[in-house]
């Protein structure tokens, strides 16, 4: 995955690939050589969306759109020689048949009211990433079903993620509420059905519509659903997120690449180091760095615990959410177990921050196996108890099977990665796909499950924390000595044995920690399989201290775009459960 | 030895109240118990004062009336659970000597009266709260415990072919010889499911259904209006319970230990078993629960009445 120099594009993939398939249309503006081998092309506007109508088309290649973002280029200065464009639209697609071939187009876009056609009507994911590109960089999409914005109110004025909006709250007049604007926010609040072309009544019946949310002890965290209800049945259901909103791509803008780590922890907050990896893999990518082994080993034990501890998470609140009151009790206790390693690894619990660019921030401490292996003897069984008492009782059957089923296309279509795309039955993970850090010296299974339900993503979920084990197991037998951060200017912080002997690495130490790393300019990205499906952090540097443009993807984004679909006709209670078996944290939605 | 009535009244309330209040202490510690956790330890030997410290907290809270909500029925409504509840437990024999009026002789068709009336209680809360989350809880609560009722009230019929009266004391002295759980086993289960429904306690507490609809029909009430609906919703477990003992399990009757103690002894450990369930189960659809009674416990109760008056007409004497 590391590759020291920028590929030359033409080698990158065997033909039939997406890249194969554009490359020589007419439609191409420019290929762009990116540092992380992800084939890139430059499509003009009025081509874009035929040319991607193409890329969709063979229906057996089941492509994704995995991301779709914008980067602000107005001020970037190293920009090669990359076609003039004062907005790029960048659409990440991936597809599941061909071995995870990936192609990223991209359309340049003026600086004057930048417009581009919409793909919604190809991939529905589309639509919220669209409303997102919208409302975080006024890009208007031609055609787009209801362009609004997602994730900051709508009384928002400016477009938080261009480079002229304020990022600091002292760049700004000190706020004030007045009575007037409080009445204003909270009328922008309210649910208007006609907005989103729903009826307040049918020819023989009236709606109610519910909301559930912002604040409801099942929608795990502060997210919102407008129901439109006959009854108890859900004639139709409206998602609302953004509550969760910090900002933390524009974040990411003004912190240096260090200092940003600790904000990627909270972004799925469940998966603590685990959202470490995709960023320090993309910085690594964009600085040349080659982590040395065991701090590889470490990183990937550390995630896999995580995996551990979100699955438990997810499973103890999946079954609580259909009405079961003790489970989550023991599975938090479980959890606790898991924290315990961390903590004595890291000093922290669930946000330890601990991946640092080249390597990780500490070496194991002594005791560290046996503490690890005492947990390995231990949760197998207390599994096999949990089987007993949630996967087997009839009422938790009977309420999650054939309940919120999607089919392998149709998670494809909506951008489904992770637990929830495995349990249609698709086998289908980024660690055996492309094997990042040592993964591929791991042996490990990729559990499925068929249905698609939702009795079926808690199958998957519980048969990865089985798999997690023997990953984590293999980590303990095989760790390997030697470094934990790699030999390079670049690690930061940087080694300090010869700090003290050479004026060079001395100089290196002190502009490392004072201003941090200066990454060299161009684009990479890092993907992981995280705890909820794919996550990607795609940085552009500029050649400074700071990133120029960090995009962070998120797997729970797309998952929660879902839920209508997979909710109609069903009743409120099945809702709960379809929620519970998404398994997300809205930080993880909003950003 | 019979004691005043007044005495009697006074004492019965006295400790129902008392063991409601007890009860949403002692629930916590068992779950914790349950749930490798401790539960509320801290007021009081063991944590026992709890039950005071809420009470005194709930008390002094402010008595709030949402604007949007019709005030009188809005008021009435926990007064109207709490109270048929309470006067449920007036044909309730504790002992052979020791009831209100367990010698009525509409006795038991008496509690199926109050548990009719209870439904009372909680839909006019959902309804008065003028709240949708409430409303769905009530709509909820009218259809599971209308549905209930039915079952409950032919489940019982065996028991009352078996002992020929509807008076309370009457029948727990006809199981003198074999507690009617033994050939009522069938009206036993589905009784105990209506029951269950009827309190609306886990895992049929879907007009509560706090996962689904927040707290479901007293989503809007707080204070001491609130506490009335918890109270009621213990002292029903209590109702149930010494139902279920003075039906099927032999009233007071036990060799040794002394009649009061017995009926205690009993209810408390069907008690526990209340909580056992709600620590286990989780909660079934609404429609999966409407279809459990319909489909199987209606049957299920016609059957045994049937079977009960066949077994009676073969052993008639003549």
């Amino acid at each position: 995955m590391i590759v020291a120099t920028p590929p030359r594009p033409a080698d990158l993939r065997a033909p039939a690939t997406m890249f194969a398939q554009v490359a020589h249309t007419p439609a191409i503006l420019a290929i762009e050589a990116t540092r992380d081998a992800v084939p890139t092309v430059w499509i003009a506007r009025q081509d874009a969306h035929a040319a991607l109508a193409r890329l969709k088309q063979p229906e057996a290649a089941l492509r994704m759109l995995l991301d779709l973002t914008v980067i602000d280029e107005r001020e970037r200065t190293h920009r090669g020689d990359q076609p003039p464009s004062a907005f790029t639209l960048v659409y990440h697609l991936l597809s599941f048949a061909d071995d995870g071939d990936e192609l990223r187009v991209k359309v340049p876009l003026p600086a004057d009211r930048p417009h581009a056609p919409t793909i919604s009507d190809l991939w529905p994911n589309a639509n919220w990433y669209e409303c997102e590109a919208w409302d975080l960089f006024g890009i208007v999409f031609d055609g787009h079903p209801f362009l609004r914005r997602l994730l900051t109110p709508p009384t928002w004025t400016g477009h938080p993620l261009r480079k002229d909006h304020y990022a600091r709250a002292t760049e700004m007049p000190p706020y004030s509420l007045t009575e007037d604007q409080e009445k204003r926010e909270q009328e922008a609040l309210r649910f208007d059905p006609g907005q989103w072309g729903m009826h307040r009544h049918s020819a023989n019946t009236d709606f109610m519509f519910l909301n559930l949310g912002p604040n409801h002890p099942s929608v795990h965290g502060v997210f919102r659903i407008v129901l439109q209800l006959e009854g108890e049945r859900i004639v139709d259901a409206v998602p609302d997120i953004g509550f969760h909103h910090r900002g933390a791509e524009k974040m990411g803008e003004r912190q240096s690449w260090h200092s940003y780590i600790p904000y990627t922890d909270r972004v799925d907050y469940l998966g603590g180091v685990m959202n470490n990896f995709p960023y320090v893999m993309a910085v690594e990518t964009l600085a040349g760095i080659q982590p040395p082994p065991r701090a590889q080993m470490i990183r990937v034990m550390l995630a896999e615990l995580f995996r551990i501890a979100s699955h438990l998470v997810f499973y103890g609140t999946m079954s609580q959410d259909v009405g079961q009151l003790s489970p989550v009790f023991y599975m938090f206790t479980d959890r606790e177990r898991v924290f315990e390693i961390i903590e004595a690894i890291c000093g922290f619990r669930m946000h330890p921050a601990f991946f640092r660019i080249g390597g990780v921030a500490m070496d194991l401490p002594t005791g560290w196996d046996g503490l690890v292996r005492t947990f390995l003897d231990y949760l197998p069984k207390r599994l096999d108890e949990y089987e007993k008492m949630v996967m087997r009782n009839g009422i938790f059957r009977a309420r999650t099977k054939g309940v919120g089923a999607y089919t392998v296309r149709e998670a494809i279509e909506w951008g489904v990665t992770g637990p929830g795309l495995r349990a249609c039955g698709l086998e289908w993970d980024y660690r055996r796909r492309a094997p990042y850090a040592c993964y591929d010296q791991l042996e490990f299974d990729i559990p499925t499950a068929a249905n698609g339900d939702c009795y079926d993503r808690v199958v998957v979920h519980i048969a990865e924390i089985r798999q997690s084990l023997r990953i984590v197991r293999q980590c303990v037998d095989n760790m390997p000595a030697g470094p934990i951060k790699a030999d390079h200017p670049l690690t930061t912080p940087p080694p300090r044995t010869r700090t003290m002997h050479d004026i060079e690495t001395l100089i290196h130490h002190f502009l490392n920690v004072s201003w941090g790393p200066v990454i060299p300019p161009g684009e990479a990205r890092g993907c992981v399989e995280a705890t909820k499906g794919l996550n990607q952090y795609h940085l552009v540097s500029d050649g400074g201290t700071m990133s120029y443009r960090t995009r962070i993807r998120t797997p729970s984004f797309p998952h929660l775009q879902m839920i209508p679909l997979i909710s109609r006709g069903a009743m409120i209670a099945d809702l709960i459960a379809i929620i519970g078996s998404i398994d997300f944290v809205m930080a993880d939605v909003d950003r | 030895m019979t004691a005043p009535m007044p005495v009697i009244i006074g004492v019965t309330l006295a400790i129902l109240l008392g063991l409601a209040t007890f009860l949403t202490w002692f629930e916590r510690r068992l779950l914790g118990l349950w749930q490798d956790r401790y539960g509320p330890n801290r007021v009081g030997p063991g944590g026992i004062l709890q039950a005071v410290a809420d009470g005194i907290k709930i008390l002094f809270k402010q008595d709030w009336i949402p604007p949007f909500a019709d005030r009188g029925v809005f008021v009435l409504a926990p007064a109207i659970g709490m109270m048929t509840v309470l006067l449920s437990f007036g044909v309730v024999p504790v002992t052979a000597f020791w009831s209100i009026a367990g010698t009525l002789n509409v006795g038991l068709l008496f509690v199926l009266a109050m548990m009719g009336m209870g439904v009372y209680g909680v839909v006019l809360a959902g309804w008065a709260s003028n709240s949708k989350y409430a409303l769905l809880g009530s709509m909820r609560a009218a259809a599971q415990m209308i549905s209930y009722e039915v079952f409950m009230g032919l489940s019982v019929l065996g028991v009352v072919m078996q002992a020929g009266s509807f008076t309370m004391r009457d029948i727990v002295l006809a199981q003198s010889g074999l507690w009617f759980v033994v050939p009522q086993a069938l009206g036993c289960a589905v009784f105990t499911l209506a029951g269950i429904a009827e309190t609306h306690r886990l895992p049929f507490d879907l007009p509560e259904g706090e996962n689904e609809l927040g707290a479901g029909f007293h989503t809007e009430y707080s204070g001491m209006k609130f506490g009335m609906f918890f109270l009621a919703e213990y002292a029903g477990v209590v109702l149930v319970s010494a139902l279920l003992v003075t039906l099927y399990l032999g009233g007071w009757e036990g060799p040794l230990l002394p009649p009061a103690l017995w009926f205690a002894l009993k209810t408390s450990a069907l008690v526990c078993l209340f909580v056992l369930l709600r620590a286990a189960l989780p909660r079934p659809r609404y429609d999966q629960l409407m279809a459990l009674g319909w489909k199987i416990l209606l049957p299920l109760s016609l059957l045994n009445i049937a079977a009960t008056g066949a077994i009676l007409l073969l052993h008639a004497p003549g």
